[in-house]
């Protein structure tokens, strides 16, 4: 689902994922289609909870386009310096339109 | 628009302000810039300062009042919708 605008400047940089049911997925863009669709080298997901934070290592991630909400470049430098032991926050939302 | 600092609130009710920096025919969006504007609704905006956003998900685009050209935007809407009529008829006229 993409027309003139392509995620061609986020390949080989760090993105963060906002998937369709409220996840957050960190990783490398490797690749990505027409339809959104994404592929992560050295994913991990970062879950928020009212407990802390915890982070997920997944590998190497495909999402499907229709669940991705949005692809963020991420600033690795602003990343590192935020302390996110003391986030506490309850979990995002879903996006009720999983078409 | 492209250029303007828009508000974007998704579908799950997350917000999002930055600058419009580009659109396409699906309603995708590159947003720079990006701000927190309502207070932290969500701890993930401070990493990311530019995003693309599937134009699926999103559910309102709060536009700066000023940067709206009402007239035209009317004309244009209006020329819109004569130009629907006329291709309506017009199919019809040549079966």
């Amino acid at each position: 689902m993409s027309g003139n605008l392509t995620l061609d400047s986020y390949i080989g940089k760090v993105v963060q994922v906002m998937t369709c049911d409220g996840r957050q997925v960190f990783g490398t863009l490797e690749g990505y289609d027409h339809s959104t669709n994404v592929v992560l080298q050295d994913a991990s997901e970062r879950v928020f909870s009212t407990d802390g934070v915890t982070n997920v290592p997944l590998g190497i991630y495909m999402i499907r386009g229709d669940n991705v909400a949005c692809v963020g470049e991420v600033d690795t430098e602003l990343d590192n310096r935020i302390d996110f032991e003391n986030v506490t926050v309850p979990p995002l939302g879903a996006i009720w339109e999983m078409n | 628009m492209v250029g303007k600092e828009v508000i974007v609130e998704f579908k799950n009710d997350f917000m999002l302000t930055g600058t419009l920096h580009s659109v396409d025919q699906y309603l995708n969006m590159k947003v720079t810039d990006i701000s927190v504007h309502n207070p932290e609704k969500y701890p993930y905006m401070i990493s990311v300062k530019n995003a693309f956003i599937r134009g699926s998900v999103i559910r309102y685009v709060h536009l700066p009042t000023e940067s709206v050209n009402f007239p035209l935007l009317q004309d244009s809407t209006r020329k819109e919708i004569m130009n629907n009529r006329k291709e309506k008829k017009a199919p019809a006229a040549e079966a």
